[in-house]
């Protein structure tokens, strides 16, 4: 995103955009350079894909998630939310394809005589405009900004991306049932890492309005541009409202205890319990926004005299990954569910200072067979509480 | 692996369609570059020419059906340096070894007008069951950019880039929606070897599982899935009983619906 607003932020005013002004804004991105990227319905689900106009996004539907399921639905033409566009919550992909896209050519190479030409700009820089990210997904995208540059070593692609990215979220006016942000204080209001940030409203008639919050100056001067106003008090108090009853309808949710818990409980048989489940099949750590294991393949051409290096997305649920000399660490899927779980619930802390998960609910729905984190979590707290009482 | 310079190539057919060796002559744009860094030395659907062994780089397509075929595999195996099998067939015993739990003579029967010219054996069985095998590429057909690979790596002495993960990670790297979760449709890539690029899923269609079994494929949860979404003991034993049903994972679910 943009130069941050930080000291003015709290200060700062809230706009109100009716939906052509939001139309005109992402005109104006589009003009500045930027390819909107948003959701946008596809093959029965939401998927972020390259737009042009509001048009694109998923006006009128809604998603209904659960473990192993995702639907999409039309929205009553009588309800006041028929025309909103933000009322889908997340789709199976984050903006990880964006910002660390499944495959990138790291650098391409050419023999010349006995040595090689490198060419370490194989690929340019993309100037993205994000639109509708949600908060799990801000938290996530700093969650792996964390692990991209940690001080000492950082990803260029990632930073650079990411630095080039301008971002409208929105904030949660209708979460899933699979999402749990609230207990993973990750939502459902968007707090920080955006430009502007949107609250979706439909009025009694059907007319969308949108509060707008600003994080960057760029984000106030394109709200200027477009002629919205001040936001009055009874919008924005509507708006509040509406998030935090998102945040409290959630009926999902994680310990504030678990890492501790997983750390208490590396033998536990429930992870048995959990692999005669598991397909190892590696979907819930390719839909986490979160999750960056990678792998490096170096590429030839047929002759030799040109060569690259690739990087795509790799996974702890992969045989091959754990592969080190003499054979693979995690060769049960056991020890791969284990490695999966207590990293983004626990070594994530030790590691990064935060959790590895943002409660976004994606590993619950797009699990082929449904395993659900919080539900194994809370396996592994009721074993837990048995065996103190049985102590006592 | 040191690399390989002008290797000697032989592609040869078992009991199988000819759609794995075509997928060689599918390389179109490749093709010339492929001819110009091998020395094709016996290639029956390329060319009538025949050059004797021993060979570089032998490719073989097709499963081991007959009598004749047990003992032809081991000729070629000593006159082979690398020995690559290619193909569902000539991996797991291809469609073909539908009839290794059926009664073979019964079979020729039904299908053959003139059954007394049949010599078969009781089974479909994949190379690596009768001769060592070098490197297996999966599918029915191959992906030819699997092949590109494999020779080009052999060709550049590195190892190929031929991944042994489930077609679900081709799946989600490729951004196809899951047919299984948004659309209830009965889909065997969780417990299949990617390779294809995930082409089913992306035409809203379940995978067939012609890659075969991924490592580790956990089928019993698979099907215990399957159920849920309505399906019935032998519509999960046929699923599990396509192109790789002779592959152990996949034949003991199919049994367990049978
Ligand atoms: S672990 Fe699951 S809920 Fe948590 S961030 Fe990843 S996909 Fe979302
Ligand atoms: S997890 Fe929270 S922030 Fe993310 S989509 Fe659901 S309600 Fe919104
Ligand atoms: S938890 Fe679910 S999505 Fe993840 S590897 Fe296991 S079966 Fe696949
Ligand atoms: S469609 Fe099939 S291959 Fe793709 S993610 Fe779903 S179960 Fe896996």
């Amino acid at each position: 995103m943009s130069e941050a607003l930080s000291d003015a932020k709290a200060k700062s005013p809230k706009y109100a955009l009716n939906r052509a002004m939001l139309g005109e804004l992402i005109e104006l991105l589009s003009k500045e350079g930027h390819q909107l990227i948003g959701p946008q319905r596809e093959d029965g689900t939401i998927v972020l894909n390259p737009i042009t106009s509001l048009e694109d996004l998923p006006v009128g539907l809604e998603d209904e998630q659960d473990s192993g399921r995702y639907r999409l639905k039309s929205i009553a033409p009588d309800d006041a939310r028929a025309d909103s566009l933000f009322q889908t919550t997340v789709g199976p992909q984050s903006w990880r394809r964006y910002l660390f896209p499944p495959r990138q050519t790291l650098w391409k190479a050419r023999r010349n005589g006995a040595g090689w030409e490198i060419d370490a700009d194989a690929e340019a820089t993309p100037k993205y405009a994000f639109i509708g990210v949600r908060s799990c997904d801000l938290t996530a995208i700093a969650v792996q900004a964390r692990v991209y540059d940690n001080g000492d070593y950082t990803d260029p692609g990632f930073t650079a991306r990411l630095g080039a990215a301008f971002i409208i979220a929105v904030n949660c006016t209708r979460a899933a049932d699979t999402c749990f942000c609230a207990s993973m204080d990750a939502g459902p209001a968007a707090r920080e890492g955006y430009d502007i940030a949107l609250t979706e409203l439909a009025a009694p008639g059907g007319e969308v309005w949108f509060v707008a919050e600003v994080g960057s100056r760029r984000g106030a001067d394109l709200l200027e541009a477009v002629g919205a106003g001040p936001a009055g008090a009874e919008l924005v108090a509507a708006g509040e409202a509406a998030v935090a009853a998102t945040a409290r309808a959630m009926t999902r949710s994680i310990p504030a205890d678990a890492a501790a818990l997983l750390q208490r409980n590396p033998e536990h048989p429930h992870w048995a319990d959990i692999a005669a489940r598991c397909l190892g099949c590696a979907n819930c750590t390719m839909v986490c926004p979160t999750c960056f294991c990678s792998t490096m393949e170096d590429v030839t051409s047929l002759d030799g005299q040109e060569a690259a290096r690739l990087r795509h997305w790799d996974s702890c649920f992969s045989l091959d990954y754990s592969y080190i000399h003499g054979g693979p660490v995690r060769r049960d899927v056991k020890s791969r569910c284990r490695q999966w779980m207590t990293h983004k619930l626990s070594s994530w802390h030790e590691q990064f200072g935060t959790s590895g998960c943002t409660g976004c609910g994606r590993c619950i729905t797009w699990c082929p067979v449904g395993i659900d984190i919080t539900e194994e979590i809370a396996a592994f707290a009721k074993y837990q509480t048995t065996e103190i009482r049985e102590e006592a | 692996m040191p690399p390989i310079t002008k290797p000697k190539l032989a592609v040869w057919k078992f009991s199988s369609c000819d759609g794995c060796q075509l997928a060689l002559l599918d390389c179109e744009d490749e093709l010339l570059a492929v001819a110009d860094a091998v020395e094709i030395a016996y290639f029956l659907e390329a060319t009538r020419a025949e050059i004797s062994g021993p060979y570089d780089i032998s490719i073989v397509e097709g499963s081991i059906t007959t009598e004749d075929e047990a003992h032809r595999i081991q000729r070629i195996r000593a006159s082979s340096k690398i020995l690559i099998a290619i193909g569902a067939c000539a991996t797991a015993g291809g469609i073909q070894g539908l009839k290794n739990n059926r009664e073979v003579r019964e079979l020729v029967d039904k299908v053959y007008a003139h059954p007394e010219f049949i010599s078969s054996l009781a089974t479909s069985t994949p190379v690596a069951d009768h001769v060592q095998v070098d490197f297996e590429l999966r599918g029915c057909p191959i992906d030819k950019y699997q092949l590109l690979e494999a020779l080009n790596a052999l060709l550049n002495g590195r190892r190929p880039n031929v991944p042994t993960h489930s077609q679900c990670m081709a799946c989600k790297m490729a951004g196809h929606v899951c047919v299984t979760v948004a659309h209830g449709t009965a889909c065997l890539g969780p417990v299949t070897q990617a390779g294809c690029g995930a082409i089913c899923p992306e035409f809203s269609r379940g995978c067939y599982g012609c890659f075969g079994p991924a490592d580790a494929p956990n089928t019993r949860s698979l099907s215990a899935r399957f159920e849920a979404l309505g399906l019935k003991g032998e519509d999960i034993s046929r699923l599990f009983r396509m192109f790789c049903s002779a592959a152990p994972a996949f034949d003991g679910e199919a049994r367990n619906h049978e």
